[in-house]
């Protein structure tokens, strides 16, 4: 499981839509599919619920991966497919709707809220890992991100309001430096919980715009003197 | 002297302190705050003025202190890493020195949740560890978080808190160890009810001398009711509340008097606790109770140094 959705209530979804009253739906076979909230299934439920609020469905289609971009081959099929919609609403997480905004001019927009990275710890329940702050802390901490899994993020140990290994914000979150300090401890780690960590840089994180990352090209080799 | 406040002198001189804590408006009067300090200026070495605590917007606790220095005042600044970030915390830290406060408290801050607005953004970008010593570095090394260097001296006091309650327990002396490392001139802890765990803690925390290396001052907070303890004991995370202590409270004619008593012998008996070198009351919204339990304590007057 990568990206942890959930749909989003359908008087939003009529708000957004605005005077469009006829639309396609587009889901997702991957993440959305798992998490059961934009696979085929729910694509249809959300075409009936649609039509029972006097919206058209115009088509129905769920791409097997919608973060993958579409094949250039595929993108006029793709934009037949549309027909006469006049929007275009995806079950799909952010990354699926901003790749169906390249294959059409019509509104794309998004029908789950998109939540977390995570993974689903017991068959429908979904646990976030991952922040991505762009700076990974996990080998410091036993595997345990202290960033998700700590109510305020603490780097340096557990607040004072961490009881039975619970946080306090919620009797059914586990503490995260409750779980820190147990692996920790089992990993003949604790002594590292003693240093007190450096201030965080946070730039690598939601600080600056959209974060880029290029995969560097390299150079083209040198042809051979002798050659 | 770090910072010459009157906290620092009374702890340096060896005396048992006493701080109290202020509870600011959500007003902008400053007269709110005067008039408590009037009532109860004379009962406790320095006052603590909490910031949205509970993650609640009251008047903050800076312009609080600086009222409370204008009358003369030893004040100490609480500050939250909940909701600044690096810039605005070091920022408000020469604003306070600038304005003659003297003595701060480096927290972490209750989660937004608990508060009137659970749907602001939570800042969490340093933590109270890193909070102290940011202050410390300020202080000693004349040097801001980033290295550049600081163009006055900053003359700080500086605190921070812990839970001997909390969990988990063997980890909450290292924990404060590390505050202590990170530059924690005083600390002062949560409420303390159940003295006999209070006291486990103070001795974890003797046997790795950091008595010797910070001054601790026990959190009280006065029970006005049953009410108030019950709800302290089921819903204020961190703080262990005896059921013997709800049925002396139940079974008292006069509530008042019985909470006042407890509280009483609380101080009467975390006083002798190897370590502990003051207390700090905390009566939320009844602070015209303090002078009262510091004179029938025997902790009045106040030194004057």
């Amino acid at each position: 499981m990568k990206s942890v959705t959930r749909q989003k209530n359908l008087e939003e979804i009529i708000r957004m839509l605005g005077k469009a009253r006829k639309v396609s739906l587009v889901g997702c076979g991957t993440c959305p599919t798992m998490a059961e909230t934009g696979g085929l299934r729910e694509v249809e439920e959300m075409a009936r619920a649609l039509e029972e609020r006097e919206v058209t469905v115009a088509s129905t289609t769920v791409l097997p991966v919608a973060c993958e971009p579409l094949p250039d081959e595929a993108r006029n099929g793709f934009r037949s497919l549309l027909g006469e919609a006049q929007a275009v609403l995806v079950l799909s997480c952010s990354l699926g709707v901003r790749m169906v905004s390249d294959y059409t001019d019509l509104a794309v927009l998004p029908a789950l809220d998109t939540l977390f990275i995570g993974r689903e710890a017991e068959p429908g329940f979904f646990v976030e890992e991952c922040a991505q702050c762009g700076d990974c802390l996990l080998g410091d901490y036993a595997g345990i991100c202290p960033i998700v899994h700590c109510a305020k993020s603490l780097f340096n140990g557990p607040c004072g309001g961490s009881v039975d290994g619970k946080c306090e914000v919620d009797p059914g979150l586990p503490c995260g430096w409750q779980l820190i300090y147990d692996r920790m401890k089992a990993l003949g780690r604790l002594e590292e919980l003693s240093v007190i960590r450096p201030y965080k840089d946070w730039s690598k994180s939601l600080s600056g715009g959209a974060r880029r990352m290029r995969i560097p090209v390299p150079p083209p080799e040198k042809k051979s003197e002798e050659g | 002297m770090k910072s010459g406040s009157n906290l620092e002198k009374v702890l340096e001189a060896g005396h048992f302190a006493v701080t109290a804590e202020i509870g600011p408006p959500k007003s902008a009067s400053a007269r709110v705050i005067e008039a408590k300090g009037e009532q109860i200026g004379h009962a406790a070495d320095a006052f603590n003025v909490t910031d949205h605590q509970t993650g609640v917007v009251r008047l903050c606790s800076l312009a609080a202190c600086a009222i409370l220095r204008r009358m003369g005042l030893d004040a100490v600044m609480q500050m939250l890493c909940r909701d600044a970030n690096r810039i605005r915390l070091q920022g408000d830290v020469l604003g306070a020195v600038a304005l003659g406060i003297r003595n701060i408290l480096c927290l972490s801050g209750d989660h937004v949740k608990f508060g009137n607005h659970p749907e602001a953004k939570r800042v969490f970008d340093i933590d109270s560890v890193q909070l102290v010593k940011a202050v410390k570095d300020m202080r000693d090394e004349r040097k801001f978080i980033c290295g550049e260097e600081v163009g006055s001296e900053v003359p700080l006091f500086i605190g921070a808190v812990e839970n001997p309650y909390a969990d988990p327990f063997e980890f909450r002396a290292a924990r404060l160890a590390k505050k202590v490392e990170a530059g924690a001139d005083f600390i002062q802890t949560q409420a303390v009810y159940d003295v006999p765990k209070f006291r486990r803690w103070m001795e974890e925390v003797c046997a790795v001398g950091l008595d010797k290396k910070v001054h601790i001052l026990a959190g009280i907070i006065p029970v006005k009711s049953v009410g108030m303890a019950r709800y302290m004991q089921r819903y204020v995370s961190g703080v262990e509340v005896p059921d013997e202590m709800i049925r002396r409270l139940e079974g008292a004619k006069d509530v008042r008097e019985e909470g006042i008593r407890i509280i009483l012998e609380i101080i009467e008996e975390v006083k002798e606790i190897p370590g502990v070198h003051g207390i700090h009351v905390q009566a939320v919204g009844w602070e015209e109770v303090v002078p009262e339990i510091m004179e029938r304590a025997g902790l009045l007057p106040r030194p004057v140094l």
